[in-house]
């Protein structure tokens, strides 16, 4: 039986049944930006930079079925100046400063600002006020460089199977609380070991004591892009097979 | 009772059942006043929730509070027909009287005064909810007695009780409003015409929803009944949050029967057993009454087991409330919010009918699309098809506001043109119509002659009028704080834009915007209208896009220059430092550009 496929800017996609058009993308080694998505879980569909035009329709590729011989545009300058202005969007909602980030060169929303070329944060930022969280022995969080993919919600949930993380509030004031009274971390019963420790796209989870262990310039998006990284990891995939 | 016994009681009345957290956070917060952190941290441990899942619920919704509120909370309507009639002065006068900021609570804890989206009263504005009981017609004396009302610590049940009296001004009515029906003889009928006869009728009929989207209630009924389940459900969306509709109001006030009646045919055409009626917060005041006619349903053998002797026929109706969330109206945000939790819109990966409500196959209507149901099933579809156009058949409820003569609810068959509307309603002067909303389509005078209909000018059924004194660009700038203030914050372009394109539009009304802005607000308006994940967000920009197209001189008057400006105005940016240093002489100003 030949294996169905679909074209990704004019490229045959193989795919099985029930994958999403970010998943058989990314199997094939094709970068479709996203935030939200990660390989490991199912997709979530609200950073929306994910989003691909499917027959002609704007629809989010990490929460879309692939269907037999769609036509998928994926990096075009059209969707990617929408992407260009999501990423500006989340860069002025929280507090982005990335010098002084320890996640810097490794964070999935700073590589995807190179990739994409965004210049400038263009928008007015919002500088919305909120507080770093210290209080846990191992973990520092801090809540201004959120983007509320809910990873951390999701996996904490789902797979450590604690629910330590909400999003509390609505539109633009929505931001992440911990499973606490007090909310504090410290009051929580999490743990580094927990999956949820490692998933944050950003650098709002960071492990304590170890800061700047890796030193900038060496990092994971430092030598090659998000792009490349994907094209690549895909080819090592097909070498094993 | 102590506080934790009153939670504990509110928990067992609800069998300490997470999916029904929006009523037990209401009804504990009508008992305590607020919802205290160490209530919620009880509650979560009532219902096996996590913690912050359940403060994840109580901070989305507008009506519950995790901060303490005044014991009397005044919230003013605003939607803009409400700025239309004054409510800003009004809302003035009481706080300068009560000695109050509004969204502060007073020192002594006494009273908080704030304002709310559009509480469905815009033909007898401008109204105000007190701790959440609605008083439409507010004045100047009015408010005199109120702050003295307040201040004296008159209990609510103390005050006049003619301020609670929300009239239905009904000014044209048609079949839907002339049914000439008596409870029972529309269920009656659909049992005897059998349920896929029954769904046929409505195939026939051509009856589609009246919430907004228009989908085929045949198709949608049919669906539901052919998704395997164990069981399937009856939704009544009276979450009526778009501003300026008020049509289901009227429908829930004056004819209770027919809607209750219209879910009861549903359930018999789907075979489900139970139905929910999801009634916005802002109706709260409606519940007892619709409670009493429930009962009376029930004595009556309407509803309950074995429903007017068909063996098997079992179906109830419960009514749950929302906590002033617009974008619960949107179906399965409103799902969501009666499994309680936050009204978040679902994936789009399963449609309701195969997996809504608890994972059940889900029907939700609109509450006019149920009680048009009952004229269906008495007269049949070819009946029903008989007025209105060739697409839209039947006729449709339009809640008329803003600068008429005669504002409130008129029945129309769908094809009505936009001028006759004006002319029945004694509208003059017109120099704009808002239909369906602030995520309607605003209509220029050259357009009065379009039709209210699928095909021409849909309408969920608002119908706000303004006249030649208004400024559209003050009517798209209140839209866009309020979509801003109802956005679900769940997607990108829609959380970050509608609070772009509110500060963008502050800042064209202000006088400091150019032409930049306006470019930066078309491309908010494309990102949107594609990328947004629910219908919030993709008509969030509407009402901007319409009104610089069509009222562009609205925009032009107040641009500071015609030509592209930069988006950073240094002098305003220096605020902040004549703030800390106290000056604002000449020299602490750089001289602007219009001086030079
Ligand atoms: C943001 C938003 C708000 C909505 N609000 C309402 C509402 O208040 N009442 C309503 O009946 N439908 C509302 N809808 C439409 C519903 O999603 C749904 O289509 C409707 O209830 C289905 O009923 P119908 O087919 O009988 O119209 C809204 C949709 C969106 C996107
Ligand atoms: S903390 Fe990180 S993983 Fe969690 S929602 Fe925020 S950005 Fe996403
Ligand atoms: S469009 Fe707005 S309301 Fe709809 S899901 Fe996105 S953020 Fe929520
Ligand atoms: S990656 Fe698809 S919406 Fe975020």
């Amino acid at each position: 039986m030949s294996q169905d496929t679909f074209l990704l800017d004019g490229e045959e996609i193989p795919f099985t049944r029930g994958q999403t058009i970010m998943e058989a993308a990314r199997a094939a080694g094709k970068f479709i930006p996203h935030l939200c998505w990660h390989p490991d879980f199912t997709g979530h569909g609200s950073c929306k930079l994910c989003t691909v035009k499917a027959n002609g329709h704007l629809n989010a590729a990490c929460v879309t079925a692939a269907r037999k011989d769609m036509t998928v545009e994926n990096r075009t300058p059209e969707l990617d100046d929408k992407r260009r202005t999501l990423l500006q969007l989340l860069f002025v909602e929280g507090n982005h400063f990335c010098p002084s980030c320890e996640k810097s060169g490794n964070c999935v929303l700073q590589a995807t600002a190179y990739e994409l070329d965004m210049m400038s944060p263009h928008f007015d930022h919002f500088f919305p006020d909120r507080p770093v969280d210290a209080s846990h022995p191992e973990v520092l969080l801090d809540f201004n460089r959120c983007i509320l993919c809910e990873l951390c919600v999701r996996v904490s949930r789902d797979i450590d199977h604690k629910n330590i993380f909400a999003l509390s509030g609505r539109g633009i004031a929505k931001h992440l609380v911990v499973n606490a009274e007090s909310g504090r971390l410290a009051d929580t019963d999490f743990s580094l070991d927990d999956k949820a420790a490692q998933v944050c796209p950003v650098g709002v989870i960071l492990t304590k004591k170890k800061g700047f262990s890796v030193p900038i310039g060496q990092r994971r998006f430092d030598a090659t892009s998000i792009a490349t990284q994907v094209t690549e990891a895909a080819a090592a995939a097909q070498e094993e097979v | 009772m102590n506080e934790n016994d009153i939670i504990l009681s509110v928990l067992a009345r609800h069998g300490n059942d997470g999916t029904r957290l929006m009523q037990i956070l209401r009804e504990t917060q009508e008992a305590l006043g607020w919802l205290a952190p160490h209530t919620l941290t009880t509650i979560a441990a009532g219902i096996g929730w996590s913690r912050a899942e359940v403060e994840g619920t109580a901070s989305f919704y507008s009506f519950f509070h995790i901060e303490p509120r005044g014991r009397y909370r005044v919230l003013w309507s605003d939607n803009i027909t409400d700025r239309m009639l004054g409510n800003q002065d009004l809302m003035l006068q009481m706080c300068q009287a009560l000695w109050l900021e509004p969204g502060r609570v007073s020192e002594d804890g006494l009273v908080s005064v704030d304002t709310t989206s559009c509480t469905g009263l815009c033909d007898q504005g401008p109204a105000v909810l007190v701790n959440y009981r609605a008083i439409p017609r507010m004045t100047a004396e009015g408010v005199e007695q109120m702050v003295d009302l307040i201040c004296t610590g008159t209990p609510l049940s103390d005050w006049p009780a003619e301020w609670f009296n929300v009239v239905s001004q009904v000014r044209r009515k048609d079949r839907l409003l002339d049914h000439g029906l008596v409870p029972g003889q529309a269920l009656l009928a659909a049992i005897e015409r059998g349920p896929e006869a029954m769904i046929a009728e409505l195939k026939t009929s051509g009856l589609r929803g009246r919430g907004g989207a228009g989908f085929p209630a045949g198709q949608k009924w049919e669906a539901c009944r052919n998704s395997p389940g164990a069981d399937r459900i009856v939704i009544c969306n009276a979450d009526e949050g778009e501003p300026g509709t008020f049509k289901d109001r009227i429908l829930l006030t004056d004819h209770p029967d027919q809607v209750f009646e219209g879910m009861t045919i549903a359930a018999w055409s789907i075979k489900a057993s139970r139905g929910y009626v999801y009634l916005r917060g802002e109706y709260r005041y409606m519940l007892e009454t619709l409670q009493a006619v429930l009962d009376r349903r029930r004595a009556a053998g309407l509803l309950g087991r074995n429903i007017l002797g068909q063996p098997g026929f079992d179906f109830d109706i419960e009514i749950h409330h929302g906590a002033g969330a617009y974008v619960c109206g949107e179906r399965s945000a409103l799902v969501e919010s009666l499994e309680g939790k936050p009204g978040r819109p679902r994936l789009r990966t399963w449609s309701l009918s195969v997996k809504g409500f608890l994972g059940l196959p889900t029907d939700v209507n609109n509450v006019e699309t149920l009680a048009n149901a009952c004229l269906v099933a008495v007269h049949g579809g070819a009946w029903y098809a008989g007025v209105g156009t060739a697409k839209s058949s039947g006729t449709k409820l339009l809640s008329v506001s803003g600068d008429c003569a005669r504002p409130g609810v008129y029945e129309y068959p769908y094809g009505v043109t936009v001028a006759q509307v004006l002319a029945d309603c004694g509208a003059t002067n017109t120099y704009a119509v808002q239909v369906s909303g602030a995520s309607g389509i605003t209509l220029t005078t050259e357009e009065f002659g379009r039709r209210i209909s699928f095909e021409d000018v849909p309408s969920g059924g608002a119908f706000m009028v303004f006249d030649r004194r208004r400024d559209m660009l003050e009517m798209a700038r209140h839209f866009s704080h309020f979509f801003a203030h109802e956005s679900c914050g769940f997607c990108t372009p829609c959380r970050v834009g509608t609070a772009v394109n509110a500060r963008l539009m502050d800042k064209l009304a202000a006088g400091h915007g150019s032409v930049y802005d306006i470019n930066e607000l078309f491309k908010m308006h494309r990102l949107m209208q594609g990328t947004s994940h629910c219908g919030l967000g993709s008509t969030a920009t509407n009402a901007i896009h319409d009104t610089l197209t069509k009222f562009y001189p609205a925009y032009q008057r107040r641009m500071k220059s015609l030509d592209f400006e930069p988006a950073f105005d240094l002098d305003s940016a220096l605020s902040q430092a004549r703030q800390m240093t106290g000056r604002d002489d000449s020299g602490a100003h750089l001289s602007n550009s219009e001086s030079t």
